[in-house]
């Protein structure tokens, strides 16, 4: 089958690209098309390559329970069926996990955000006792592999009395991928020209006015990233949230669907259901961010 | 409108003294030109005035009230930045408004005042444009509306032309004249440029190496350059510069400079005898360098070799060697010698400048 797809999508191409040198006289334009037929087919091929594992997802999570361990390649299997997403929502607390995950996770990411963009402001503009160091610091703290903080995270978080809380997942969470914002957010800054803050400060803005009305508005596709990068961290989380959470009903959705996991037998069309509604979330975080994501904001501002 | 004082000011950028005792008066209704080499500090003494940089030591004042510590905003000055530093995410209008919209003042006056400013500029059919679909020209014509909108006491302008090409550097230079003969106000304007200082100004403060070297009108600094560097700095051709000694010769002083022998008049020296023996730099500008028909009365010729005629048009320069000194004369178009051709040249006297060696300052009337 395989073989017969390759030899197929070869001799398609093959058509193709001789038809298009029939076609097109001009060698540049040739080259042009040639160039622009590589490029998608490499973004074609990267995107099967991403999106196929979750179609096998979709495709178990519609199989009847006893299809379950069938080795039928079919997207669409026999008999296909939603009961696992029925059976998921009404048999398990599926629906609080989600709402537990969606608390700490947008609130690690406006938390996150916020301190970030602060913090990097002053590390941008400002000149103090410590800020290399402190820059070096906040990179290195990178560098320490995420299982190596579950003991001091899980003891900090008990010292305080926030285990098996919201705000211990959300301190827990924030503080762990600040340091990346930070370094974003900074970055971004830095190609902001000072002039652009000299002139609000001129016109009647503070030092904080100025960074509000023109480096906030301007540093959106910086923000938005940071946001993507806590929004996903936090979301998809389950080493800091297997220490710090221990009732069921406290779970976020990465243990809850690990308790469809029993000893003996594994819920899979349910926990392929989990795993295919919780994508719902991301991607529409994605998608509305996308077009935040926009390079070029201060065009024109200044001489370039 | 305002006055503008700044009394020994210092700049310190940890152990770079940057600005040294510093003392310009400004007037009400002046247009002053600070102009000098790149480092010598005048960006640095307006970003002071600005209140975006601190104050080492001295004190500045606008309507004779200390401002050294007043926050930029309260101390009603508006500035125009060397990249125009307009707000990208905000349209022309909403731009040249910004101010008044902090301030909150009423809406019918903010439209009113943007529209006279814009009307004043050509901008009005640009008012709902962002930044970047402006030409650099218009971009700059913003920035100096988003100053006039405000009605400042003073409006500070920091090499507003720099970014322009020449075309539209002069047009925007004829623009700003006219904006001054409308708003009749207090400008300082900062620039590398001695032709822009020499065109706009009132009065011109030269300063180099954080020191204020001369202020006085366009042409007194053209004229009677307090210093060596005056004079090598204002004037387009520079100055040429003839490194000599003075001796006394019975009632005369007479200059040489190797091969350049020359007689100076009574009236460029006084007391004649105060001067016998010292080393000096004798300055002529290319023009009063007169060469071939023009230089036929002279008493005091000097001979030459012809080096390099350059034509520019109505006029040409033309590079002269006299033993091992180089000298430019810039004389009428055509000058019918080539290169290689021995020429006769002389000084216009009246307009010669004769400077100290040592110290560099001015010793001619």
């Amino acid at each position: 089958m395989l073989k017969k797809l390759t030899l197929w999508a070869g001799k398609t191409f093959d058509g193709l690209l001789k038809a298009a040198a029939e076609v097109i006289k001009d060698p540049i334009q040739r080259q042009k098309f040639f160039k622009y037929v590589l490029i998608h087919a490499v973004i074609i091929v990267t995107a099967a390559i991403f999106v196929y594992p979750l179609l096998r997802i979709f495709s178990v999570s519609l199989r009847p329970g006893d299809k379950l361990v069938s080795t039928d390649l079919s997207l669409i299997p026999d008999r296909a069926t939603f009961a696992a997403y029925g059976s998921l929502l009404k048999d398990t607390m599926f629906l609080r996990w989600l709402w537990n995950s969606l608390i700490i996770t947008l609130a690690t990411s406006f938390i996150g955000v916020s301190l970030a963009s602060t913090a990097a402001y002053a590390f941008s503009r400002f000149k103090f006792p410590g800020k290399k160091a402190g820059l070096i610091l906040l990179l290195s703290s990178q560098m320490i592999p995420a299982g190596m903080l579950i003991l001091p995270l899980f003891l900090m978080i008990m010292k305080l009395k926030l285990m098996n809380t919201y705000l211990g997942m959300i301190i827990a969470y924030s503080v762990s991928s600040l340091p990346f914002s930070i370094w974003i957010l900074k970055g971004y800054y830095d190609t902001i020209p000072r002039s652009l803050e000299e002139a609000a400060l001129v016109d009647g803005t503070s030092q904080v006015g100025a960074f509000w009305r023109i480096i906030l508005p301007l540093s959106t596709p910086a923000l938005s990233i940071a946001f993507l990068f806590n929004f996903t961290t936090a979301w998809n989380e389950y080493l800091v949230a297997r220490v710090v959470l221990f009732s069921s009903q406290q779970y976020t959705w990465t243990l809850g669907l690990f308790e469809l996991q029993g000893q003996y037998i594994t819920q899979w069309g349910m926990f392929a259901a989990g795993s295919m509604l919780v994508t719902i979330p991301v991607l529409a975080v994605f998608l509305y961010s996308s077009k935040w994501l926009i390079s070029g904001l201060t065009l024109g501002s200044v001489k370039g | 409108m305002a006055t503008v004082q700044f009394s020994r000011i210092v700049k310190k950028f940890g152990d770079n003294v940057v600005l040294n005792g510093v003392d310009v008066d400004i007037k009400d209704h002046e247009f002053v030109v600070i102009v000098g080499p790149s480092g010598c500090g005048k960006t640095t003494l307006l970003r002071m005035l600005a209140g975006l940089e601190e104050i080492t030591g001295g004190e500045i004042t606008i309507d004779g009230l200390r401002v050294n510590e007043l926050h930029p905003s309260k101390r009603q000055i508006a500035m125009v930045f060397q990249d125009y530093a307009l707000y990208p995410h905000m349209t022309v209008e909403e731009n040249m408004s910004f101010a008044l919209r902090l301030r909150k003042t009423p809406k019918t006056e903010i439209d009113s005042r943007v529209d006279e400013a814009a009307s004043i500029l050509q901008l009005k059919k640009f008012l709902k444009r962002m930044p970047k679909q402006l030409s650099g020209g218009q971009r700059q014509r913003v920035a100096i509306g988003r100053a006039i909108v405000r009605k400042p006491k003073v409006f500070l302008f920091d090499e507003p032309l720099s970014n322009l090409d020449a075309k539209l550097r002069e047009e925007m230079r004829v623009e700003i004249a006219k904006l001054y003969q409308r708003l009749n106000a207090t400008i300082i304007y900062v620039t590398h440029d001695q032709v822009e200082a020499m065109t706009l100004a009132g009065r011109i403060v030269i300063m180099n190496h954080g020191i204020v070297q001369q202020v006085g009108s366009p042409i007194e600094v053209y004229r009677k350059p307090a210093n060596l560097f005056v004079a090598g700095f204002i004037g387009s051709p520079t100055m040429n510069f003839m490194h000599g000694k003075l001796v006394l010769d019975g009632e005369h002083l007479r200059f040489s400079s190797g091969d350049i022998k020359l007689t100076i008049p009574p009236y460029l020296l006084h007391d004649p005898k105060k001067h016998d023996g010292r080393e000096v730099v004798v300055g002529v500008r290319p023009d009063d360098v007169l060469v071939g028909r023009t230089a036929e009365g002279c008493s005091d010729k000097v001979d030459g070799v012809l080096e390099v005629c350059e034509l520019l048009g109505h006029r040409e320069n033309l590079y002269i060697k006299v033993g091992d000194t180089r000298l430019l004369a810039t004389v009428e178009a055509f000058f019918d010698r080539s290169p290689g051709a021995a020429v006769q040249l002389c000084f216009n006297y009246k307009n010669m400048h004769v400077f100290d060696k040592a110290t560099e300052a001015r010793l001619s009337e």
